[in-house]
């Protein structure tokens, strides 16, 4: 634990992780992008498992928002002077 | 009257006695030495981890109406009833970026209640009033609408519904007796352990339906064929793809409520009970397991159209569609396993509804307003009729006014609640916002999506009868809640600028930075004040 001067407000870690909440969020926003029936998949419309498949793909993306914030917080927290007890478990 | 299904009845019961025990028993399960502290009753001792939170939160925002009312809304009326999905899609990444400050802050300040954040945060005691009764407002009619799937279920048993008043709702008084009696006795853990069973019963079922469904249909393209021809029939009002029309309305609800999603006492209840910062964000990477749920839910809406469940029924009430399809489709036992799941489902949320409404009455309006004075064990005895008055009034809510009207309700319960988003979320950020500012966007939001709801009349009912109007400048059909939300935050930045111009009086905020970062370990969360778990 160096005193090392404290990370910037925005890092890499903190724009990807934004990239990857917003990827989700803006897919399902986007209507008239999935808003066909065509192609099907065993029957049902496009409109249909296309956003089922949304569900699990959010969920990816939401791990990598998680393992990048996670990142960034150990970070900060080895950055910060005089950290507090129990900041780093490794 | 039609007949009762005993085999399934039998199982329903059977299913119903177990989680009763249970909900007893959980007083004892993972009990701290201080029992009397609302930390305690209210939050389960902030103690839960990654997968009871989970099961709890899974269990607590995917309730038993969600179960009837989604594929009732697919049935109905198509694609519009599946904004649920993008719904709950949105919601947490969406949450992702504050939840975790709000389980911070209020770790740090024993916050209970978001209404405690903001009194904290902004040191106005209206605000926070405003923040407390519109969670109250919001939650009330909710709970009512648990009993209303309670109702669905029984009455597709056989049970129930006819003979005098009494009779045909004794099952529900005893259902809500036992619901109300364990809650008082175990407070939020005894939803949170019968969120396993209630879950696992779910799980098994949807799996079961939508396999084993549509294979006696004739499979998924015979299912969405079928719903294509009844939405293609003239005069109906529905279809089985968002027209370009529509899109505005699809995507402003799913935003909304998405953002409305954690609003919700009840929400926040369950993310408070969690035991660190991290068991937060690892849940919102893990609960799209449940919306992937929901979506193949939904798809039962369409098989009950396949199936031919209401067809030619004049006024058929699609509230019953799913359980209907149910005890069509299943044999009798299992019929009552999934009648099970719907009705434990409509316990698990109930009773963190009530828990949530009782900490906010308790915190917000009893410690704030009448009894400053109170100790952390007043607090609790507080909470615990408070719970208990809660439950009895969305009983006699649901027995005595139109069923329609708690729909309604409910309905304007996420407007009104999505109007509080722009004090706590702002706030988590951000100290900028005046308070009187957002009381005065927040009454102007309330105001607003009110009455632009009041005007929207349905073939079932005059006034409340949608959620969506026309969004004024853009000219598109969209969720009034979003509208209102929009406008409550533009009075709050106009009228923050006026008055900090004017030099009005901020109020105290007790809050550090630091503290919407602070995690478990962190010396601030172990020297929080009453902390509860930690001893």
């Amino acid at each position: 634990m160096s005193s090392q001067t404290p990370l910037p407000v925005v890092t890499p870690e903190r724009v990807l992780a934004g990239l990857c909440l917003a990827v989700p969020i803006v897919a399902m926003l986007w209507v008239s992008s999935y808003a066909k029936a065509d192609p099907g998949l065993g029957g049902m419309p496009f409109f249909y498992w296309y956003q089922l498949a949304w569900v699990p793909v959010s969920a990816v993306f939401t791990v990598g928002a998680y393992l990048l914030i996670n990142r960034d917080e150990k970070a900060r927290r080895a950055a910060r002077p005089a950290a507090p007890k129990g900041g780093e478990q490794e | 009257m039609k007949d009762v299904n005993w085999v399934a009845l039998t199982v329903f019961l059977l299913f119903f006695a177990v989680v009763s025990v249970m909900g007893f028993l959980a007083s004892r399960w993972r009990r701290a030495d201080n029992a009397l502290h609302l930390d305690e009753w209210g939050l389960g001792g902030r103690s839960f981890g990654t997968w009871i939170t989970w099961f709890l939160l899974g269990g607590d925002l995917y309730t038993a109406y969600t179960f009837i009312a989604v594929p009732a809304a697919i049935y109905a009326t198509g694609a519009g009833g599946f904004f649920a999905v993008p719904y709950t899609i949105i919601a947490y990444p969406l949450v992702f970026l504050f939840l975790p400050r709000l389980w911070s802050v209020s770790r740090v300040h024993g916050y209970v209640t978001p209404a405690d954040f903001v009194r904290g945060r902004y040191g106005s005691r209206g605000l926070s009033l405003a923040v407390a009764l519109t969670g109250i407002l919001a939650t009330m009619p909710y709970i009512a609408l648990q009993l209303v799937g309670i109702q669905a279920v029984l009455d597709v048993l056989g049970v129930g519904g006819s003979g005098n008043w009494f009779m045909k709702d004794l099952p529900l008084f005893l259902a809500f007796g036992v619901l109300a009696a364990y809650t008082y006795s175990s407070g939020l853990r005894a939803p949170a352990l019968i969120a396993f069973v209630k879950d696992t019963l779910v799980y098994i079922v949807i799996i079961v339906a939508v396999i084993y469904i549509p294979m006696r249909l004739g499979g998924y393209a015979h299912v969405f064929d079928s719903a294509a021809q009844k939405f293609s029939a003239p005069g109906s009002k529905g279809s089985l793809i968002v027209g370009p029309k529509a899109q505005w309305t699809y995507a402003t609800l799913a935003l909304g409520s998405a953002l409305a999603l954690f609003m919700y006492p009840h929400s926040v209840t369950g993310v408070l009970a969690s035991k660190s910062r991290n068991t937060v964000r690892r849940n919102m990477a893990i609960m799209p397991a449940y919306s992937l749920m929901l979506g193949l839910l939904a798809l039962l809406g369409f098989m009950a159209i396949a199936a031919g469940v209401g067809k030619g029924i004049k006024g058929y009430n699609n509230q019953l569609a799913v359980p209907q399809l149910f005890e069509d489709m299943f044999p009798d036992w299992f019929t009552g396993v999934a009648f099970a799941a719907i009705g434990i489902g409509a316990l698990v949320p109930a009773a963190i509804m009530s828990i949530a409404a009782a900490n906010l009455f308790t915190r917000n309006v009893y410690k704030e307003f009448v009894n400053p004075a109170a100790t952390p064990a007043d607090e609790t005895k507080v909470a615990k009729v408070a719970s208990l008055l809660v439950k009895v009034g969305a009983l006699v809510f649901v027995l005595l006014m139109d069923k329609q009207f708690a729909i309604n309700l409910q309905l304007l319960g996420g407007l009104w609640i999505l109007q509080t988003a722009v004090s706590i979320v702002a706030g988590l950020f951000t100290r900028w916002f005046h308070r009187w500012a957002l009381l005065a966007g927040w009454a102007v939001g309330m105001a607003y999506g009110t009455w632009k709801a009041y005007g929207i009349s349905s073939a079932a009912t005059k006034h409340f009868g949608g959620n969506s109007a026309e969004i004024p400048v853009i000219g598109q059909i969209g969720y009034i809640g979003l509208t209102a939300f929009v406008l409550n935050l533009a009075v709050a930045v106009v009228l923050t600028l006026v008055l900090k111009a004017a030099k009005a009086p901020e109020g105290v905020d007790e809050t550090d930075r630091a503290d919407y970062t602070a995690d478990a370990g962190d010396r601030a969360v172990e020297d929080a004040p009453q902390p509860a778990a930690a001893h």
